[in-house]
């Protein structure tokens, strides 16, 4: 390697440029992007914060391996379409992955810079050329040969859209089946418009059909057909990323009263149905003035900013303390300026309604934090004698989501949990059933965008090897 | 974004009663693997709410599917306004379990309303299992009764009961006097809920298998978002992937009653403003 003068060091900068943001007072009142994103000069300023590390920590950290600092290198040169291109060499959907990655808890912690200011804002520069890509068309990287062998995808949801880009690169025919009537998956039911517009998740599922995957909606996998049935009828191998579609419930009584959603229908009828323009749009949504979401994930945090939105007071009851709760702390610090209250250390224990049938009071119960369980969190306890009631309009229930039984009940052969009902796949995704392989929120239960691409592209190499060794 | 042979497009259109038409849509990949007591989705327009409808016919040599339908809501006025040749946005499905047909002896037939068109798909299957079936169609009035002649074509016996006893017997109280003497191995009821629940109460002191249908609100209708949910026999279950059929002596009817009206306050909304010529709000004019 060719040794560089020693110049006079340049001053590294530690802070991150900040990202410019919608007014919390304004942006609360529309379903408009909430980051703006950064403007030229911003991304070429953060850009040149990158130190180039001969061995780059923050690739290590990537579920996808992006290379960050080639991307990087190529901004600072003002080579857009060069970077896009690196990126995409490794990540299908970087405008998504820009927006929802929890980049601080992968790529930017392990940020040499971390160490002495501010780490590498890595995601909005990722943004940041994706969004330029957007707006200066696509390249579609050259077709190579195919391969003539079929591959059909389950979900068209972050796993499945990967594992299809990076098959049909590889010159397979891909077909991708979507139970919905749009795909996108989680990217279009869950996470909504003002953290991740749909436009653009169309945009990159546009990307992928260009690289030649064949879409197909409205076609649910185990019931339309099953993959016993796509097997016979010439198709090779099968990934499986359905998701974790299934909601939970509380198990307290008066759970199903009226204005108690679960956190995936209250979703589903904003993002994916849009219930918020109603009645522009068919589907309709009620919310009423007191708002309590039940739980303290990200999916929380979507259903609290969602109902602020809608005009409501929202509470969050969640069971631990704040320094348990799952979200990623920038949601967490978004919802609280848009005026999140946070109850912490309680938990409902019934509801109860009024003649019609509509929720009315909801009975609590506060917690105590005991030694740590399973997942390694401290255990709420409930304290005796601490019950109290809250006056609630519309209650939802976001407390988790578990796999979708339909594919396991319909799939011979297909070995799963039994308690949890996730896919059992070995380290290459590849499921007890030779040439089906799975991977997303189906096999960890539900976990994040990009560790389901990750697992995505790892079925989609041992998909490859699969099928170029297949007679 | 749809297969090129999937157009969804409406084949037949034919007028039941007032307001109560059966379609036939293309649609072949449902019709390859449907059976008797599922449902699909059927979306109208870009726009359009996911809504589901029980599959009352299929065709698989031609591709088809049938569902029947009364205007009650917006997107069944709309979707009665649509005419042959037209095509739906999206049709979804098979969905739910299929009716668990065999051979029990005598079965009993229970079907309300519009309800009774998808009813005579089962009523088929079950003569073509080998059953005897005695089948009972009503209707609020003489007037709404639909397929009175296909019901006593395919059925041993057969009997009408309106509300109002412009036809036939007054309500279902006759069915208690028909259960003392006559016996039978297994009930299927499909219609109104309050229908369904007064023929499960019937039937329970003679300890009658019964089979309800139910059709709750529904969104995805794949299992993801729970709003149909309903209560059997003290358990939380999803009518779209655990039924839609289910035990009618172990089904709450209250509290299903008081889920499907959830949001009827905005279902009438919606059908005036379509009515009076769509939303003039302004909002996200797209």
């Amino acid at each position: 390697m060719a040794e560089t003068k020693p110049k006079a060091k340049p001053k590294i900068k530690k802070e991150v440029v900040k990202m410019p943001k919608q007014k919390p007072k304004e942006r609360v009142k529309n379903f408009n992007e909430v980051a703006l994103g950064y403007t030229e000069e911003q991304a070429l300023e953060e850009a040149s914060r990158c130190l180039q590390c001969v061995k780059p920590q923050c690739v290590a950290g990537c579920p996808v391996e992006v290379p960050i600092p080639e991307f990087i290198e190529c901004m600072r040169e003002k080579k857009y379409a060069e970077g896009i291109a690196v990126i995409k060499s490794k990540n299908a959907l970087p405008a998504v992955c820009g927006r929802v990655c929890p980049q601080e808890e992968q790529c930017q912690v392990k940020c040499v810079l971390g160490k002495i200011g501010d780490p590498v804002s890595i995601g909005r520069l990722e943004r940041y050329l994706a969004d330029w890509e957007r707006d200066h068309d696509f390249q579609i990287p050259e077709k190579v040969k195919p391969t003539g062998k079929k591959v059909a995808i389950v979900g068209a949801g972050p796993a499945g859209l990967t594992a299809a880009a990076d098959l049909a690169k590889l010159g397979h025919e891909v077909v991708i089946f979507e139970a919905l009537h749009l795909p996108g998956g989680v990217l279009v039911y869950g996470i909504p418009e003002f953290r991740l517009p749909k436009a653009i998740v169309r945009n990159e599922v546009n990307y992928i059909e260009k690289l030649g995957a064949n879409l197909r909606v409205g076609n649910m996998i185990g019931r339309t057909h099953t993959i016993p049935e796509l097997m016979k009828n010439g198709i090779d191998a099968v990934f499986i990323g359905s998701g974790a579609g299934l909601p939970q419930f509380l198990g307290v009584s008066g759970e199903n009263l009226g204005g108690i959603y679960s956190a995936n229908e209250y979703l589903i009828r904003i993002n994916l149905m849009k219930a918020f323009t109603f009645p522009e749009y068919d589907t309709p949504i009620r919310v009423g003035k007191h708002v309590v979401v039940i739980g303290g994930g990200n999916v929380a945090m979507d259903c609290a900013r969602s109902s602020m939105r809608l005009g409501a007071e929202v509470c969050l009851l969640y069971r631990r303390s704040r320094d348990e709760l799952p979200a990623r702390k920038e949601e967490i610090e978004n919802a609280e300026e848009e005026g999140l209250v946070c109850r912490f250390l309680a938990a409902p224990l019934r509801f109860i309604g009024d003649e019609k049938g509509w929720v009315k009071t909801m009975g609590c119960q506060c917690m105590e934090l005991g030694p740590p369980d399973e997942s390694g969190r401290r255990r709420p306890i409930p304290i005796k004698g601490s019950e109290f009631t809250m006056e609630v309009d519309t209650v939802i229930i976001a407390i988790g989501q578990t796999p979708n039984p339909i594919i396991q009940r319909t799939t011979e052969g297909l070995e799963v949990n039994p308690k949890r009902g996730t896919i059992l796949i070995d380290e290459n995704g590849k499921t007890s059933i030779d040439g089906v392989y799975a991977g997303g929120d189906v096999v960890t239960g539900a976990a994040t965008v990009i560790s389901a691409m990750g697992a995505g592209k790892t079925a989609a190499k041992a998909i490859h090897k699969y099928l170029m060794n297949k007679k | 974004m749809r297969r090129r042979n999937e157009t969804y497009k409406i084949i037949t259109t034919k007028e039941l009663a007032p307001k109560e038409k059966l379609f036939e849509v293309e649609a072949p990949d449902i019709a390859a693997k449907a059976k008797p007591g599922q449902f699909v989705i059927i979306i109208i327009g870009k726009k359009g709410e996911r809504i589901p409808l029980t599959i009352c016919d299929y065709n698989r040599t031609k591709g088809t599917v049938s569902f029947a339908f009364h205007e009650v809501g917006k997107t069944t006025k709309e979707l009665g306004l649509l005419s042959e040749g037209d095509c739906l946005e999206n049709v979804t499905g098979p969905l739910g379990n299929p009716s668990e047909i065999k051979n029990y002896g005598k079965v009993l037939c229970v079907g309300g309303s519009i309800m009774i068109a998808p009813l005579l798909l089962q009523v088929k299957a079950m003569k073509e299992a080998g059953n005897s079936v005695t089948t009972i169609l009503g209707a609020r009035i003489d007037d709404a009764l639909i397929m009175e002649d296909k019901a006593k074509a395919m059925s041993d016996k057969l009997y009408i009961a309106t509300d109002d006893g412009s036809k036939g017997y007054q309500g279902l109280d006759f069915l208690k006097e028909l259960l003392e003497t006559e016996k039978f191995d297994r009930c299927v009821a499909m219609g109104p809920v309050v229908m369904m629940k007064t023929v499960s109460d019937i039937t329970k002191p003679f300890n009658i298998p019964t089979i309800v249908t139910l059709t709750p609100l529904m969104v995805d209708a794949m299992g993801m978002c729970g709003v149909c949910r309903v209560t059997v026999g003290g358990k939380m279950q999803f009518s779209c992937v655990d039924g839609p059929e289910f035990d009618g002596h172990q089904v709450d009817f209250e509290e299903l009653v008081k889920r499907q009206r959830l949001f009827l306050p905005e279902e009438r909304l919606n059908s005036v403003l379509w009515e009076i010529g769509g939303c003039k709000c302004g909002r996200n004019e797209a």
